[in-house]
């Protein structure tokens, strides 16, 4: 069976808006795999780091359905070993921006049960305000 | 470099960040304290404000980098007037508020328009002049250079094998770290001065989980046990670090290992400074021990080095 | 049909325009236009917001309160005319200006978290616990930029972070609750209300307990002054008029 992709328009649209907000060349990516296998959150994760900037590439803005950009914990060891040179932490964030500027949070800060408040250190909530909310 | 001037205790700035004042306030201690016994009085930046950690990846968002450079205006303040004397250097403790700190650095220093911008919002503040240089305290020992610290030390932690943990926002970016970041060696340089059998743990450098331990805290302690387990299977019977959310991934979480996985036995994770506190011979308050979350204190009494 | 009754803020308002009362408009020489919500207006140029919006005809029945920079009611909003800077007020003590762009903020939507105070562990985590949103804190200062009171408001909100009860207690003192930092926070966050609930903590577990008021408390709670108390309860109207005029001549009363 062959499927067939077809690049519209908006697909561009896509993958330019993407490519700015986290001033990556993401058309440079070959898709190598050196930062799945960096990945220490892939276990969690509904689609690779590749497949996520193979379907950034291709202007998939199914991408935004996907938990993958969640899961990153921004520990940046795809970006360290990106044969290419590419930022794939900055791929992520601008994803994550795309919803969080839409004032959707992933996280509902007002949840956390009064166990974990009393035991999280406050960069935890503070770095998880960052990431999860907008 | 010639950092000791004139024999004189060294006065540098220093940016604490929230947790430090909070949950990790053994870290503090301890750092304070060790750096007191080597003549370093790291000063604590006036009216600082919590550095925002994780730094904003996005290219047009200027705003979640206001807070760090506050805090580098506050710096160039201090010299100016007068309560520091010619030191431009930021001294951090916590991993991830030393990351945010010098990553705004960097950008405002490539991207001068940028810089500008931030200087014109926060027209309340001073210009922000580029002259910070944001440093990790284990820069400055590594300066400084760790045979002063082996001079320093009283008490030798002889026989304690310890694997130092780095995770991520010390080592990486390239531009940004401290040391390699494959194979950092800065911590086990610190650790074999204070006498201590380092372990090389493969997982040293890998993600503790971050932030995502508020959303899943199982997914950490998978993280956690990999980590831990590694290094207990390679000799490993601490683990240090330098980080307050590393230390909570990996020694808070504990808990939630063994529900997970039963037969994990604890492993004490210790910030580095402590042990040094405790090689230097420092009174008992310097230790911090109460407040971390796995008590290394049996450990210790069993290899003798709770004097 | 009945009469309408001068309420009593018509007849505040009057009051207002008798700032101006007795002097005839053509002798006014000092006007200045002013725009409330969009509409054009010519006030005398030494009126407070508060009173040019009555003189103007507007009858005010909220965001209005003491008249005195007090109650944090009367938070204003404007620009003013070929100027970008947003800059917040309190419509009762501040003069018009030619060019004001105005309006008012009567409300500042926020809930109030629920909390014993009895039960709340005086630790840094419960700020985090009641206001979780201070950690979206992006030390931007709009908040102090706002305050109309000039309170270091980003300072004690940073002082939260770092779980210091006492400084944001102190650096609050002064704050009249008006909502402005609130309404303009770009991280959301209601840093009045964290400020009112660290301030009951510090007084509650940071303070010194005074002697003299413990005393006292329990002298009541043994029933020391339930006598005097009955005795009061039951004068009559016209007795408990004579002690209040009495006191009132006689000795000073705060």
């Amino acid at each position: 069976m062959i499927n067939k992709i077809v690049i519209t328009s908006e697909n561009v649209d896509f993958l330019n808006k993407i490519s700015e907000l986290s001033d990556q060349i993401i058309t440079r990516c070959d898709q190598c795999g050196v930062c799945s296998g960096s990945c220490p959150m892939i276990a969690d994760m509904d689609i690779t780091p590749s497949q996520m900037m193979r379907m950034v590439q291709l202007g998939r803005q199914e991408v935004m359905e996907s938990k993958a950009m969640w899961i990153c914990a921004s520990c940046f060891a795809c970006t360290v070993r990106c044969p290419r040179g590419l930022d794939l932490s900055r791929v992520a964030e601008a994803l994550r921006q795309v919803k969080l500027r839409q004032a959707i949070d992933y996280i509902d800060i007002n949840n956390i049960s009064d166990d974990e408040i009393e035991r999280l250190p406050q960069i935890a909530m503070v770095s998880a305000g960052r990431k999860f909310t907008g | 470099m010639n950092l000791v001037k004139d024999n004189k205790k060294m006065r540098i700035p220093y940016f604490p960040g929230c947790t430090l004042k909070t949950t990790a306030k053994n870290f503090e201690i301890s750092a304070l304290a060790v750096a007191e016994l080597m003549d370093i009085e790291l000063v604590e930046l006036p009216r600082w404000n919590c550095c925002g950690t994780v730094t904003s990846l996005t290219s047009d968002d200027l705003m979640r980098h206001l807070a760090p450079i506050r805090n580098l205006v506050r710096v160039e303040e201090m010299n100016e007037n007068g309560e520091i004397k010619d030191e431009y250097r930021l001294v951090a403790l916590c991993s991830m508020c030393f990351n945010v700190l010098k990553r705004s650095n960097l950008r405002v220093m490539e991207n001068s328009e940028e810089l500008e911008k931030i200087n014109n919002f926060m027209y309340l503040e001073k210009d922000y002049n580029g002259k910070v240089e944001v440093i990790h305290f284990l820069e400055l020992l590594r300066n400084i250079g760790f045979d002063k610290v082996k001079e320093k030390v009283k008490y030798a932690l002889t026989g304690l094998k310890v694997a130092p943990y780095y995770g991520c926002l010390m080592l990486r970016p390239k531009e940004m770290g401290i040391d390699d970041p494959e194979d950092p060696t800065i911590q086990s340089d610190l650790l074999v001065a204070l006498g201590v059998e380092t372990i090389n743990n493969p997982f040293k450098t890998r993600c503790c989980g971050s932030y995502q331990t508020v959303r899943d805290k199982y997914a950490v302690a998978e993280l956690t046990y990999d980590i831990l387990s590694r290094a207990r299977k390679e000799g490993a019977e601490l683990v240090t670090t330098s980080c307050p959310l590393c230390m909570f991934n990996l020694a808070g979480r504990q808990k939630e290992v063994m529900e997970k996985h039963p037969e994990f036995k604890p492993m004490p994770v210790l910030y580095f400074t402590q042990l040094m506190a405790l090689a230097f011979g420092l009174d008992e308050k310097y230790y911090g021990f109460d407040q971390n979350y796995i008590d290394p204190r049996a450990l210790l009494r069993k290899k003798d080095l709770l004097n | 049909m009945a009469e309408r009754k001068i309420s009593v803020m018509d007849s505040v308002r009057k009051a207002s325009q008798s700032v101006i009362a007795g002097v005839d408009e053509k002798d006014i020489k000092h006007w200045v236009e002013i725009y409330i919500m969009g509409k054009a207006y010519k006030v005398p140029a030494d009126l407070t917001i508060m009173q040019a919006m009555e003189y103007a005809g507007y009858r005010l029945v909220r965001s209005c309160g003491c008249r005195a920079g007090f109650c944090g009611a009367c938070s204003t909003v404007y620009r003013k005319k070929g100027e970008y800077k947003l800059q917040t007020a309190m419509a009762c003590q501040t003069r018009v200006e030619d060019g004001m762009f105005l309006v008012q903020i009567p409300f500042s939507p926020a809930e109030k978290p629920l909390y014993d105070i009895k039960k709340v562990k005086y630790e840094p985590f419960v700020l985090l616990k009641y206001f979780p949103e201070i950690s979206r804190c992006l030390s931007c200062n709009t908040c102090t930029k706002s305050c109309p009171q000039d309170l270091q408001v980003m300072d004690y909100v940073q002082a939260a972070l770092k779980g210091d009860f006492k400084a944001i207690a102190e650096d609050s003192f002064e704050c009249i609750q008006c909502g402005l930092c609130a309404i303009r926070c770009p991280a959301e966050i209601v840093q009045y209300h964290m400020a009112q609930f660290a301030m009951r903590m510090y007084g509650r577990y940071g303070t010194l307990r005074d002697k003299n008021v413990e005393k006292r408390i329990r002298e009541i709670e043994k029933g020391e002054f339930d006598k005097e108390f009955d005795r009061v309860m039951n004068l009559s109207m016209d007795e408990l008029k004579k002690v209040y005029t009495e006191q009132q001549n006689t000795r000073e009363v705060y």
